[in-house]
């Protein structure tokens, strides 16, 4: 067996491993924390096929940029474990279904790959010689598919508006900084100079 | 495996690693000390002279301190969480030097996206400090976690922009590539440097601010949180903490080094110059962003935490995506590419 075997192993059981420590962990930040290894063995299994740019981003973005959001949500919100204990049995049967449902599915696509090898060679485009991957993906999105591209930046845009003027409020009282009127304020309005006559004030 | 081959045999690999660590952990100890005497420098004290001759061995004696201590754990805390997150922090802080080069093919591992690779650990750093602040179940440590991730991930958005411009003139996400698109017949003035003047602005101040250093070091101001996250911890942890800090600052000079003052490159490129060995002209690169780093610790006072958002969020958010815009526009249509000035 050669290192890249030893390396896949290794990635895939510790993957499994964390996910699942992810549901099974008792304190909720414990669970980020293992779906974040979690995600960290998936890049590792991302440089084994070969795909270095994914692993990266798969980084970046998961682990660097929503699981700490995650983090964030799961360390301010104040857990009820016993609660969460109790409700566990009613939402079996849901979760079970949504399980089977994706476990046919793998078995579907597991299927296809070793009945049909046609159907793998017409969905995976191999890479072009001569590339590295990010060149490669880089062409994909944005010279053949630039235009839904920008159409799914576009939707992401207006989702990512519409979130900030649905929770911007600006409360009545609060002072709020302006560092542009700040800086425009002079030393002829900004400061008043009075002669105050003796034992009368102002 | 394509694109993700050993650089060698793992023996080696392993051996040029140590190598790397022990050079790396001196330097770092030098810079600790040297970070001090510029500080004290500039408030006419003498900073550390007492042990070894002008205090040289000072950051060894306080190492040898940290490791001697007993370390205390608090009642309250996480403690498998609280001593990993010094761990983590250490971890990854050492871990992106795997692909920084010092010389032409002088890297543990050359990476065709080795830039990706450094910022993705970077961004990783703000575990440590989350982990730390909460395991240590204490309002001021936990407090200042919150600040340091809101921080972290604001400033780390510009310097993903200002990164994607130096690739758009570089054309690759390989750092030896990178600088080898800085070796024009300009020698200094065709480094990103100077064409990418704002782009480097930004870098430097985003730099600290991903750093925690000084005037943005809001994780541990000192003044209103205690110490920051940092408050639970004592002994060798702590040390940790404090060594990645520093490792992490090296790591974004070298960055710079790479990115923006042609890495390995001789200032000018005629006979003299030539002759000096790569490695000098990068660790002396290095010193100099070290320099200006330490220079901005002792002069620039430190901002309060709604202008630190203001700054990331409303300058150099909208700078540095209209430069990377102008930057592409610019190579689309005059066709210079891969290195300028060429």
């Amino acid at each position: 067996m050669n290192i890249a075997a030893w390396f896949f192993y290794l990635f895939s059981a510790m993957m499994i491993g964390a996910a699942f420590m992810v549901i099974s962990a008792r304190n909720p930040v414990h669970s980020v924390l293992f779906l974040i290894l979690a995600f960290f063995n998936a890049a590792g299994l991302f440089l084994l096929l070969g795909a270095e740019f994914l692993a990266m981003i798969l980084v970046v973005v998961y682990v660097g940029a929503v699981a700490v959001l995650f983090l964030f949500v799961v360390m301010m919100l104040d857990v009820d474990f016993t609660e969460l204990k109790q409700s566990f049995l009613q939402y079996l049967p849901a979760g079970g279904i949504i399980g089977l449902v994706v476990l046919i599915e793998i078995a579907f696509v597991v299927g296809a790959w070793t009945i049909g090898p046609v159907t793998i060679a017409n969905v995976t485009t191999p890479m072009p010689p001569g590339m590295t991957n990010t060149m490669a993906l880089g062409r994909v999105l944005y010279t053949q598919y630039v235009y839904l591209f920008q159409a799914a930046g576009l939707i992401l845009l207006t989702a990512m508006i519409g979130a900030i003027v649905l929770t911007l409020r600006h409360k009545a009282g609060v002072k709020r900084q302006n560092v542009a009127i700040q800086n425009a304020r002079t030393p002829a309005e900004a400061v008043e100079v009075r002669k105050v006559a003796s034992r009368q004030g102002i | 495996m394509t694109g993700f081959a050993w650089t060698g045999p793992l023996p080696l690999t392993l051996i040029k690693s140590i190598a790397l660590l022990v050079v790396l952990l001196i330097f770092v100890a030098y810079v600790l000390y040297a970070d001090r005497k510029i500080w004290a420098a500039v408030q006419l004290r003498r900073g550390p002279n007492v042990v070894g001759p002008w205090g040289l061995f000072q950051s060894f004696a306080d190492m040898l301190k940290f490791v001697f201590k007993e370390p205390v754990i608090p009642d309250g805390a996480n403690k498998g969480v609280f001593l990993l997150a010094p761990f983590v922090t250490g971890f990854l802080a050492l871990s992106a030097w795997a692909v920084i080069p010092m010389s032409e093919g002088w890297a543990i591992a050359d990476l065709n996206v080795g830039i990706l690779y450094i910022f993705a650990i970077s961004s990783l750093s703000v575990y440590g400090i989350i982990m730390g602040g909460w395991a240590s179940n204490s309002k001021y440590p936990f407090l200042s976690a919150l600040r340091s991730a809101a921080q972290m991930i604001s400033y780390e958005v510009s310097i993903g922009f200002v990164i994607i411009t130096v690739l758009l003139c570089a054309g690759s996400l390989n750092l030896g590539d990178i600088v080898a698109a800085q070796d024009t017949r300009f020698g200094l003035f065709g480094w990103y440097w100077l064409p990418l003047f704002p782009m480097f602005v930004i870098f430097f101040v985003s730099a600290l601010a991903e750093t925690n250093r000084p005037p943005f070091d809001l994780v541990e101001a000192e003044s209103e949180l205690v110490a920051g996250f940092m408050v639970e911890y004592s002994s060798t942890p702590y040390m940790l903490f404090m060594l990645a800090e520093y490792v992490a600052i090296v790591t974004m000079c070298a960055l710079t080094a790479i990115l923006f003052l042609g890495g390995w490159l001789p200032p000018v490129p005629f006979s003299p110059f030539t002759e000096v060995p790569g490695p000098i002209w990068f660790i002396l690169k290095v010193c100099l962003v070290f320099f200006m780093i330490a220079m901005a610790k002792a002069i620039v006072p430190r901002y309060r935490y709604d202008q630190l958002m203001r700054l990331g969020w409303k300058v150099f958010l909208p700078v540095s995506l209209g430069m990377v815009v102008l930057v592409a526009a610019v190579l689309e249509y005059t066709g210079w590419g891969a290195g300028m000035g060429h």
